[in-house]
């Protein structure tokens, strides 16, 4: 059933969050420390485990699947309730702040990647 | 009349009418994306692109901070971009994500969350005092919000910052989230970013999980899982970083 898909999806994401919550807790940290992380790591090893003893059907898994499809709509809305305004708005500072916060991790990619050792890139997307 | 009950309908049913606009959003992207640029701009980076835009003109029209979900007929737009679903969807895409590429990249992905909260804290630090800030706690508030905009006002309300200075650390964070969405589809071919590790790698140094998210989906969805899942630590550590180590750093250099 297709909801047992979206109902094991949930639960991830719920223990994951209250996981990262009580990390949080037991750190000091007023905020959710890996929450979404745990979640998607306890969702790969479910999955990773299905040969075996634990195998989820085609419909179970569509119901996870829908979620993952609506990912960039659910982006676009993201997108779409940005405080943009705020961000351009709030001068000078906060503008070079953060600009020059993301060029300089961007220009840190290639160096770490090549700390981490070759990796292949993904084969070309087929639509 | 005909056009109350309209809008009457559209706002009760807040997030079925926020699922027809992100539908209208993204076809419309796609359709721009194949005619004008041939496909070489993702449809989903049209999309995100233009749903900034939006929110830019809901912002200037309603003089609100939740960009077009403002406008009453789009609140919905708020529930469905939130972070609830955001996350529901993100763990979603792990879905299928392989677990031995995750194990190999874990250290370096683990080494770049804690590298990229120490150098957007630097970076952001340094802006503070090229404009003049001399105290700490405004300094390490501004370098926190470098880092991601939920940083910024936990450390500043954990020091004790001005009320201005945190909105300067959310406005930071912001315009980090704005530009990584826009500007990672563009830059990914000169850093590499097309493999999973990179792209675990890119998630621990941008840590803005709205714009690693909208990042990624515009550059290969493929991606996402992996950025996704180093960037939702980010956050964490940042708050664990900033206001204990860091701002000791910045204090005992100020002093």
């Amino acid at each position: 059933m297709v909801v047992y898909g979206v109902a094991l999806l949930s639960f991830c994401m719920l223990l994951g969050m209250y996981l990262g919550d009580l990390i949080g807790v037991v750190i000091g940290v007023k905020a959710n420390v890996g929450g979404v992380g745990i979640a998607m790591l306890m969702l790969i090893l479910l999955s990773n485990l299905s040969s075996h003893k634990f195998h989820l059907k085609p419909l179970t898994a569509s119901g996870i699947g829908f979620w993952s499809a609506m990912y960039i709509p659910i982006v676009v809305a993201m997108a779409a309730k940005q405080n943009v305004i705020g961000a351009i708005s709030s001068g000078w500072l906060a503008v070079i702040a953060g600009v020059s916060a993301v060029v300089i991790s961007f220009a840190l990619i290639p160096f770490l990647s090549r700390l981490g050792g070759e990796s292949d890139p993904l084969p070309p997307e087929d639509n | 009349m005909a056009i109350d009950v309209l809008v009457n309908v559209l706002v009760k049913n807040g997030i079925i009418t926020a699922f027809l606009f992100v539908g209208l959003v993204v076809w419309f992207s796609y359709w721009l994306s194949a005619k004008l640029t041939q496909g070489r701009l993702h449809g989903s980076a049209v999309a995100i692109a233009l749903g900034l835009l939006l929110a830019y003109v809901g912002g200037y029209f309603t003089g609100g901070s939740k960009g077009i979900a403002d406008i009453p007929i789009f609140t919905g737009v708020a529930i469905l971009g939130g972070a609830m679903f955001r996350d529901f969807a993100i763990v979603a895409t792990a879905f299928g994500a392989e677990l031995e590429t995750i194990k190999k990249a874990g250290f370096i992905g683990a080494v770049s969350i804690i590298l990229g909260v120490i150098i957007s804290f630097i970076v952001g630090a340094l802006v503070a005092v090229a404009f003049g800030y001399k105290d700490a706690v405004s300094i390490s508030t501004i370098g926190a919000g470098a880092a991601t905009y939920i940083v910024g006002p936990v450390t500043g309300t954990a020091l004790g910052a001005g009320s201005d200075v945190i909105a300067l650390s959310v406005a930071a964070g912001l315009v980090k989230s704005v530009l990584v969405m826009i500007g990672t589809p563009l830059v990914a071919p000169l850093i590499g970013l097309n493999n999973p590790q990179s792209a675990m790698i890119f998630g621990g140094l941008m840590g803005t999980t709205s714009g690693v998210a909208g990042g990624l989906a515009a550059t290969d969805p493929r991606l996402v899982p992996y950025g996704a899942m180093t960037a939702t630590f980010y956050t964490g550590v940042g708050c664990l970083l900033a206001p204990s180590v860091l701002f000791l750093i910045v204090r005992t250099i100020v002093a």
